[in-house]
């Protein structure tokens, strides 16, 4: 069996390898060549070596402040999606009345995409502030504030959904046995069905951390980074450096590859982290 | 036997990855050899300087494939795209970029084997990006045609690499029947439109109908000056215009590393009466777009609105609007500058045609005689002026072949009446769209009273200065 598996891998795989070879690595690597080059469009690309990364993190780039804002944005939305969507599931675990109904509509937002969600949220936070006269690109804590309520919003329904699918793969015996112990409701949820679904929590903190690291469209869409780039999530200040100035897209293409490397390194040392803890059933 | 299988499956794969690789490449020896073929004959057909022997010398083996700015006109390019076809047999392409993604999409398409062959550039600056790839257009009859030549883009060798197809004007849009309302009211500060020549009188009248803003039945004099990010345009690319023009004008320049912003406080003039006589409170500007502003002005809420003749489109597009065709009229911006009173309208263009140098020489040719008819066939010139609108900068246009509709009328008046001076549009020379993004976001902050007006003047001269530097350090 395992012998004619071998035989017969490149067959199999030849199709999805050359789909993968096309449409993510020979990108990937022309992306990088394209980092150490001054170009305007692919094919009229010209070596400058290693200006374009320190232009890249010059001040006034923004880059900095960029990935400050970046990284508090994705902290507290990490914290705030995964507390609530788990809360919910808890929740819509207890085969309450129309159990279904809610999970739908709590998982509809996820379907909507970035740039009308974005513009929808701008509409309702402005008419919420349109009693004090003033708007969401007033004040960068405004815009803050909105890119993580709009996060939350779309992002609860989907992690909801995993964390569900884990607590109801926690074994009934355990709980029973916990109960017969004299273990509080608390005490179960922390000592037996965290431990027992540490594996969701890998997946639900990885798939937000990346989300909310390399949001764009909402950020686009909500503030466009007003006032004056205070609210400029990362991947869109590298939009603004590629398209903001004549001769500046290898800059950004710079900036992409270091934005790469930093969301794989993030997201590689919390896998490590959450994954060491998930328990083996 | 299976591994021979394998391996022949293999090959078919590989075989036919590159016949797909190699498709558009075994094509290019003969259209090669066609392309030495055109040029001897479209030489030929300069020098006799016919447009008839021009246009049939390209007729053969070239294409055109025009990616088209706006997204509104789409409908009206693919027809002339058909009826070019129709009686030529050349093969038009006309693909539109969604709106605000032009540079984007540009940037992909040209960069394929067969990419645009005529794409357009919004001045110096944007020459700047596309150099590489925009060819010389000096000897084109389309260029001898041209009114101006002065508003060409030109390169450092003298070459002509980006020629201008509309001309367009942009002030103050004013409601003619709200004025005449004011005028017929005890006490208006003056009698007529006529008496309108400075900034002093428009601020007078200005604030005095905003004081009377319940009888003359609006919210406001100025429609809202939008600022929402991405809308402001009109102020920090329009209005910043103004200071620099006269500038650039005293110092006898059209470009500068540095700007005094000697007319900063002209700036502020004509913009704290905008924003302080307008519809909505200044806080609330962050929420507005140009289509807010423009819908307030058709609905009759406000008198006067800035924006160019593009706009008389969305003005009478608006459902339910109030504004005639006869009361769509253009007061010049004033900003309280000496001698302002023979101040015209702003006019220039920010739409220059390139023809792209990299395709071959019989797209080329097929791409600039499509442009030639364009602007001197009957057809081409019926669909310029009456369904693109445009005031065609050319010598092939006659009197009686301008757009009707009321805005264009009144640039073109404007820009006929010689004791006028039209303000050129020097925003062409603008460093950067960081540079006019940083100052609409400054100007934002100013109406939230988070910044004051010094800091608006300092963010203007000193992300001028740091973005020339920044693009000129790219240039080398």
């Amino acid at each position: 069996m395992q012998k004619t598996l071998k035989k017969y891998f490149l067959v199999f795989t030849a199709p999805t390898l050359i789909a993968f070879a096309f449409a993510f690595i020979v990108p990937f690597i022309e992306g990088i060549y394209l980092s150490f080059c001054k170009f305007t469009t692919v094919k009229n690309a010209e070596w400058v070596g290693l200006n374009n990364y320190k232009v890249a993190f010059s001040s006034g780039q923004g880059f900095w402040e960029a990935l400050g804002f970046t990284s508090l944005f994705t902290l507290v939305s990490i914290v705030s999606i995964n507390l609530l969507a788990f809360g919910l599931a808890l929740m819509l675990t207890r085969k309450l009345r129309g159990t279904n109904i809610f999970r739908t509509v709590f998982f509809l937002p996820n379907l909507i995409g970035g740039i009308v969600l974005g513009y929808t949220w701008q509409q309702m936070i402005n008419a919420v502030l349109y009693k004090y006269e003033t708007t969401i690109v007033a004040d960068a804590k405004f815009g803050f504030w909105g890119l993580v309520i709009l996060m939350n919003w779309q992002m609860i329904g989907y992690m909801m959904i995993i964390y569900i699918a884990g607590l109801q793969n926690v074994p009934t015996e355990l709980i029973e046995a916990a109960k017969i112990d004299g273990a509080t409701a608390w005490q179960t949820l922390i000592k037996v069905k965290l431990p027992m679904v540490m594996s969701s929590v890998t997946i639900c903190v990885f798939l937000t951390l990346s989300n909310s690291f390399k949001l764009f469209d909402q950020n686009k869409a909500l503030t466009d980074g007003a006032p004056r780039g205070k609210t400029e999530m990362l991947a869109l200040n590298i939009y603004e450096t590629f398209y903001g100035r004549a001769g500046y897209m290898g800059v950004g293409q710079a900036k992409a590859v270091v934005f790469f490397i930093v969301v794989a390194v993030i997201a590689l040392l919390q896998l490590k982290l959450t994954g060491s803890k998930e328990v083996e059933q | 036997m299976k591994k021979k299988l394998i391996s022949a499956l293999l090959c078919a794969t590989m075989v036919a990855s590159m016949l797909v690789g190699c498709g558009s490449t075994a094509e290019a020896p003969a259209e090669e050899a066609a392309t030495t073929e055109e040029a001897a004959t479209t030489e030929e057909a300069a020098t006799e300087e016919t447009g008839a022997a021009e246009e049939t010398a390209s007729a053969e083996g070239g294409s055109v494939y025009y990616l088209n700015f706006k997204p509104e006109v789409d409908e009206v390019w693919q027809e002339v795209a058909a009826a070019y076809t129709a009686e030529t047999g050349v093969e038009v392409k006309v693909v539109t970029a969604a709106s605000g993604t032009y540079e984007e999409v540009l940037q992909s398409e040209i960069a394929s084997e067969d990419g645009p062959t005529l794409f357009q550039i919004n001045g110096p600056v944007g020459y700047q990006n596309w150099k590489d790839y925009c060819a010389d257009l000096s000897g084109t009859q389309l260029y001898e045609w041209l009114l101006d030549k002065s508003i060409s883009v030109t390169g450092e060798d003298g070459g002509v690499y980006g020629i201008p197809y509309v001309v367009e004007g942009y002030g103050i849009i004013y409601n003619n029947a709200i004025m005449d309302k004011y005028f017929a009211l005890d006490g208006a500060v003056v009698a007529g439109m006529d008496e309108i020549k400075n900034f002093d009188t428009l601020k007078a009248v200005v604030e005095d109908m905003q004081a009377k803003k319940d009888d003359l039945g609006i919210t406001g004099v100025f429609a809202s000056t939008s600022l929402l990010p991405g809308e402001d345009w009109r102020w920090q690319t329009h209005l910043a215009n103004l200071p620099v023009y006269y500038e650039y004008k005293d110092k006898g320049i059209t470009d500068a590393a540095e700007l005094e912003l000697t007319y900063g406080e002209n700036f502020h003039n004509i913009f704290d009466l905008y924003v302080n006589n307008s519809t909505v409170a200044p806080g609330l500007l962050g929420s507005k777009a140009v289509t807010d502003s423009m819908a307030e002005f058709a609905l009759g809420q406000c008198a006067m609105v800035q924006n160019g003749n593009w706009g008389w489109g969305q003005i009478a597009g608006v459902e339910g609007n109030t504004v005639t065709e006869a009361d769509v009229k253009f007061l010049p911006i004033y900003t309280g500058v000496a001698g302002e009173e023979s101040q015209g309208l702003c006019t220039g263009t920010e739409n220059f045609f390139c023809v792209n140098s990299q395709t071959s020489e019989a797209n080329q040719a097929a791409t600039i005689a499509f442009v030639e008819w364009l602007f001197s066939s009957a057809t081409g010139k019926n669909a310029v002026t009456n369904q693109l609108g445009f005031i065609a900068p050319f010598s092939t246009f006659e009197d009686g072949e301008k757009p009707t509709d009321p805005l264009a009328q009144e640039v073109i008046r404007y820009m006929e009446d010689s004791s006028l001076t039209s303000v050129s549009w020097n925003f062409t020379s603008f460093p950067s769209q960081t540079f006019k993004d940083d100052l609409g976001a400054a100007l934002l902050e100013y109406c939230n009273g988070n910044m004051t007006w010094d800091e608006v003047n300092d963010t203007f001269k000193t992300r001028w200065a740091e973005e020339k530097a920044a693009t000129a350090a790219m240039a080398e």
